[in-house]
């Protein structure tokens, strides 16, 4: 049989291994199976400047049409794997075809976390994680509309941000103590909640969401601290990675796919790529994660496939992410640990600072509000394993040039 | 549409029309033009999408915001001609404009 690569999911994650493939001189077969209508797109402006209705739909798009059909490579839209069988080296799709393959790539990315409760099966009750969320979501985001989202990540904030603007009414109700608890220190979380606040998002933290009920035209969210009336409620908690597909198949996972630095699942011939794996890291404490990011779906990507065309390279890479909400910019590079000494430099008050994590004196993450040399200059460092005295790192004096 | 000239590291010219509205990063991306990496696909977070700016020009596009100025101070072969393309909107004042890559976006 000739060289085949079969990529399940139409994403990030696969549009920059069909590129890589071929800018590395792969020369077989290439086949795309995505679920969705939607050539690769990319998700971050979903919540963002799309969700603002800055950008038309086609300027999400990756690569343009064109450039799969150039690549000659197979795109088979609105269609999805259902199962792998690895005997036979084939993997089955939702039109009943079999579909062979020498190398299979999973590239299946994440869903989103459904919120288990009492009414939140509502249809006002929405998530965001496509194109066709946010189209559905936009139009009802009219003046006045009051808008109440559960869960303050980065989408929760980020679409907060943007509906305030509009002129919504907002609420945000987060389970813990403080926004983005999974992902930022206190003092950026703090540094977030004041934002928002100022900007007058009702921002209710450690208040649980018990149950969901339909008043008429509206919803009542119950929480610990009250009852929430809204028009429309956006879920942000959490994704899951798509790891089902490789499950059934008896690939390992856990906390995701499970593969080594070169993207190879415990089968040497099927690797997964993006959201949906769980890869070595030398700058994660467990020595293991899983990411949520562009960074790693492209990085992960072009490493795959180096691996599939025979010449492997260990990904190995400092992991980085940003998000923007109102004319700030979070940037984060490296992974940081709960236990880490945070370092903040600058003032938070000029909308400018960043705070930097140490352990045992190395830095290992720097999280930066419209402090780029802070951020480049901090991934610089992190890359390096580089030990920066605290007292040199929280002086601005001293330019993060000479931070070495 | 205002064409723009985009030269590889390697010297070879691709001409492309680019509709204005769209950033000189996507011209280049939309028409596989190769060299701009465009990783972050233009929120100004990644600086993989180095070019050189002919000087005759940099006096017709909007001038750096701070968020572009700091990035760039960190990125690879920087000049006094430097940009990233995702901050850069086409506008018809561009028509003819010439861009060079850098050898490498990272
Ligand atoms: C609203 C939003 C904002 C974000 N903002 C940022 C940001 O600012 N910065 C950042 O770095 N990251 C951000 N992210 C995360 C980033 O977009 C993801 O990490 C990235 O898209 C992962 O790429 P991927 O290819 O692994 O998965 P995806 O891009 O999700 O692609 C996976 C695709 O596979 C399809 N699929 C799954 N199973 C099957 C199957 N069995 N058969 C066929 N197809 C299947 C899915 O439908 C999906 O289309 C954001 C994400 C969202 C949702
Ligand atoms: S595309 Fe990332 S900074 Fe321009």
């Amino acid at each position: 049989m000739s060289d085949s690569v079969v990529i399940v999911g139409a994403g990030q994650a696969a549009s920059q291994l069909v590129a890589s493939l071929r800018s590395e001189g792969y020369a077989g077969g290439i086949t795309v199976i995505g679920e969705e209508t939607h050539i690769p797109y990319q998700r971050p402006p979903l919540s963002k400047a799309y969700l603002k209705g800055d950008i038309a739909p086609d300027r999400l798009f990756i690569k343009p049409p064109d450039f799969y059909r150039d690549a000659g490579c197979t795109l088979k839209l609105a269609t999805r794997a259902t199962a792998i069988d690895r005997k036979a080296r084939s993997v089955t799709l939702s039109d009943g075809s079999r579909l062979p393959w020498t190398k299979l790539v999973l590239a299946t990315g994440s869903r989103v976390r459904k919120l288990p409760l009492p009414g939140a099966e509502d249809p006002s009750c929405r998530y965001l994680r496509g194109i066709d969320d946010v189209d559905a979501l936009r139009p009802r985001m009219v003046t006045g509309a009051r808008l109440a989202i559960i869960g303050a990540g980065y989408i929760g904030l980020e679409v907060a941000a943007v509906a305030v603007k509009r002129g919504l009414k907002v609420t945000v109700i987060e389970a813990a103590p403080r926004v983005l608890a999974r992902a930022a220190s206190p003092q950026v979380s703090e540094f977030f909640e004041d934002e928002h606040r100022r900007a007058g998002v009702d921002l209710r933290c450690y208040v649980r969401t018990e149950s969901i009920d339909r008043v008429g035209d509206a919803l009542a969210i119950n929480t610990s601290s009250g009852i929430v009336p809204a028009d429309i409620v956006l879920i942000g908690v959490g994704i899951l990675p798509n790891t089902e597909l490789a499950g059934d198949a008896g690939l390992e996972v856990d906390n995701g796919i499970r593969v080594n630095a070169f993207a190879q699942t415990d089968d040497p011939d099927i690797y997964a790529i993006g959201d949906c794996a769980n890869l070595p890291n030398s700058f994660a404490l467990q020595g293991r994660v899983r990411l949520e990011s562009v960074q790693n779906a492209i990085d992960q990507a072009k490493h795959a496939a180096l691996a599939i065309v025979g010449r492997p390279r260990a990904y190995d890479e400092v992991p980085w992410f940003w998000s923007d909400q109102y004319d700030l910019k979070l940037q984060i590079a490296g992974l940081s640990a709960p236990q880490d000494q945070i370092v903040v430099r600058g003032d938070r008050a000029s909308r400018s600072f960043a705070a930097f994590h140490l352990r045992d004196g190395t830095v290992t993450s720097v999280e930066a509000v419209n402090a780029a040399p802070e951020y480049m200059m901090g991934r610089r460092l992190i890359a390096a394993r580089a030990r920066v005295a605290p007292e040199r790192l929280a002086d601005r004096a001293i330019p993060m040039k000479d931070m070495t | 549409m205002a064409k723009i000239k985009y030269i590889e590291h390697d010297g070879k010219e691709h001409v492309i029309d680019v509709q204005p509205g769209m950033t000189v990063m996507e011209g280049a991306v939309r028409n596989m033009i190769p060299g701009i990496d465009a990783d972050c696909g233009g929120a100004c977070a990644c600086a993989t999408c180095h070019v050189y700016v002919d000087s005759a020009w940099l006096g017709k596009i909007q001038p750096m915001q701070e968020m572009e100025k700091t990035m760039l101070d960190f990125a690879e072969g920087v000049e006094a001609t430097s940009r990233l393309s995702c901050q850069i909107q086409v506008t018809e004042a561009l028509d003819g404009m010439t861009v060079r890559m850098p050898k490498s976006q990272h």
